[in-house]
């Protein structure tokens, strides 16, 4: 089965800035794939070309842009907006800002669908109402009428998720969907995300820089470090065989209860992230890596530890597991 | 909503009272009234019998109160100059006023909510400098030496519009033109920075990955939010141009409520005076206040505080 969206060799750059270089990634019917990385590594801006929504002066590139076997390279903004809301929907990190203050929330969720199914007004706030009972809202018929500032930060994030589902997209980009929530309502949050997923067989692109995220709701990872997917595992096996240096040193930054002592210092990885100009090459990780050899300046070789596992980095897996 | 209303109906009226205690006290204030009435050649005898008939030899606030309780049903006296009751001189010039106040409103924002508009959608480019440039040169042109030109150009020369009076609607096209160009820079320039602001919203981004159409992005999503700096201030400029144009209400020879205004203070006409400057001041009020009531309903914040 292909996946569902596939992304190779994308390349995303800001006038003299490289944001994004030669990123790759699939994302399979069904799934929740957790794109992580620090902030700054280009997780959003991969997102947001997915979706046709990168600012003007941006540039993409890319081998491979395909959703749902469709090339989206070659589509004009007017097809991009005909996918976008109806097969492919997308919500964002800051649930306060994300509605429009001047609409009800009714009429923010009715729009979606008669954008892109038209029928009636009256069916589609039916439609809106259903899915913030589906999203556990309380009263929805209520919510309906009210406007975004009369509600909290994860009743609009739930009102952004049921918004996003009025058409029964087949692809969800959550962008840092829990970052700016309370840890409870972020626990609310993920639990309901994976429910939808688990009840609409949707597949969730899930970008985020909390491991803790990951391990409660990822079926696959994608590790992103200066622009680029430096490694790629079911959640299972990147937890339990990281492979990329840069994995491992971003799992032993997580302190884990029971592991470490009080008075431990905590793990981190020394050093910047590289400012990638166009003309950079080699490895982004070589300056921070402990492992790092003089062939890590030249072109990186791809690593398959196995068929779901792959890496990017000059040490093959047997040397990488002694070290 | 209703305690929104009330305070700012409250806040109204306490303006209103405030305006009609300066209008009363500044005419008094710029000399002995009975002398300026009687004229230069008079007697000191004349002067008595004018300050007895217009009951100037009462205390001042007596006169005050006198005259307050009657604005207050409509009545603003006798016109000095014009032999005539002041209620019934504004009530033959104001609609005109308003005429072409609406008419020069309604061309500024023709042509300046979408030109900003397109300003705020090409930021930086070319067509925004332009735009830019064209609206200060219009701030920078003189109203009277602009209605000049346009008496000559479309009146003169190609005979297409009259030059002066009040009796059809083409009469209100060049003063009203000449007003509107005085309000359009600050309504354009307010529209572009609104417009850019909302453009950059997140409410922006996510009304793009609903898949909407660039029409209703701008149009309803952006549009609704930059909206409201715009009403303050064209509500601003309506009073502007409903009280201020009395250059153009001349040049024009439009005899409306800024042309009575000029004439009265000259003419020491005092009555007048008075009631022309609390009635620009209830017309400056009502227009804040529709502007505030306009906002509320644009932004549902407003009505919650």
């Amino acid at each position: 089965m292909t996946a569902l969206l596939e992304v190779q060799g994308l390349d995303i750059s800001f006038g003299g800035l490289t944001a994004v270089r030669g990123a790759s990634l699939e994302v399979n019917r069904g799934e929740t794939h957790c794109l992580v990385g620090e902030s700054g590594c280009g997780k959003s801006v991969t997102a947001l070309a997915m979706m046709g929504l990168l600012p003007g002066n941006a540039v993409r590139r890319a081998e491979t842009l395909r959703f749902d076997g469709g090339d989206l390279r070659g589509l004009s903004e007017k097809e991009m907006s005909r996918l976008r809301g109806d097969r492919m929907a997308m919500i964002f990190q800051e649930p306060m800002t994300s509605l429009n203050p001047a609409y009800t929330v009714g009429s923010q969720m009715a729009e979606v669908m008669l954008r892109h199914r038209g029928g009636s007004r009256r069916a589609a706030l039916d439609r809106a109402a259903e899915l913030l009972a589906r999203v556990r809202i309380t009263s929805p018929g209520m919510r309906l009428g009210q406007y975004p500032h009369q509600l909290s930060g994860g009743l609009r994030q739930r009102v952004m998720i049921a918004m996003a589902l009025m058409c029964e997209p087949e692809l969800l980009i959550a962008d840092e969907p829990t970052t700016a929530l309370d840890v409870t309502v972020q626990a609310q949050i993920l639990r309901l995300l994976a429910d939808l997923q688990t009840d609409l067989g949707l597949a969730i692109l899930l970008i985020t820089h909390d491991l803790g995220v990951v391990a409660r709701t990822a079926h696959r990872v994608s590790v992103m470090y200066a622009g680029e997917v430096v490694e790629s595992a079911p959640v299972r096996t990147l937890f339990s065989r990281p492979m990329h240096p840069y994995t491992r040193g971003l799992l032993s930054c997580v302190p884990v209860p029971g592991k470490i002592r009080p008075g431990d210092p905590l793990g981190s990885i020394p050093g910047m992230v590289p400012q990638v100009t166009p003309d950079f090459a080699g490895c982004a990780f070589r300056q921070r890596c402990l492992l790092t050899r003089p062939d890590c300046a030249g072109p990186i070789a791809r690593r398959r530890p196995s068929a779901d596992h792959a890496y990017l980095c000059q040490i093959p897996p047997e040397e990488m597991v002694r070290s | 909503m209703l305690q929104f209303l009330a305070r700012r109906l409250l806040v109204a009226l306490l303006v209103c009272i405030t305006v009609l205690t300066f209008a009363f006290a500044l005419t008094r204030l710029s000399g002995d009234l009975a002398i300026s009435i009687a004229g230069p050649n008079s007697t000191a005898a004349d002067i008595e019998i004018i300050r007895k008939a217009y009951g100037l030899d009462r205390p001042v606030i007596q006169q005050f109160f006198d005259w307050v309780g009657r604005a207050m049903v409509g009545d603003f006296g006798q016109s000095y100059f014009f032999r005539e009751r002041v209620a019934k001189l504004i009530g033959d010039r104001l609609p005109i006023t308003l005429t072409l106040g609406l008419v020069g409103l309604g061309i500024a924002l023709t042509v300046a909510l979408p030109l900003g508009v397109i300003s705020a959608l090409r930021e930086g480019r070319p067509i925004d400098r332009v735009i830019s440039l064209v609206a200060l040169l219009g701030q920078a042109m003189p109203s009277f030496w602009l209605g000049l030109v346009l008496m000559i150009t479309f009146g003169l020369h190609l005979g297409w519009l009259p030059i002066s009076g009040t009796g059809t609607w083409q009469h209100f096209v060049m003063p009203g033109t000449v007003l509107a160009f005085s309000a359009i820079p600050a309504l354009m320039r307010l529209t572009r920075s609104g417009m850019i602001d909302a453009m950059s919203a997140d409410y922006i981004r996510t009304a793009r990955a609903k898949g909407l159409s660039r029409a209703s992005i701008i149009l309803k999503h952006a549009a609704r939010n930059a909206a409201m700096p715009v009403v303050s201030i064209a509500a601003v400029q309506l009073g502007f141009m409903l009280g201020g144009s009395i250059v153009i209400e001349t040049v024009f020879a439009l005899h409306g409520v800024g042309f009575l205004a000029w004439e009265s203070i000259s003419k020491n006409d005092f009555p007048t005076v008075q009631a022309v400057v609390l009635l620009l001041a209830i017309i400056y009020t009502l227009l804040t206040l529709g502007a505030d009531m306009l906002n509320a309903v644009l932004d549902p914040r407003l009505r919650a505080s």
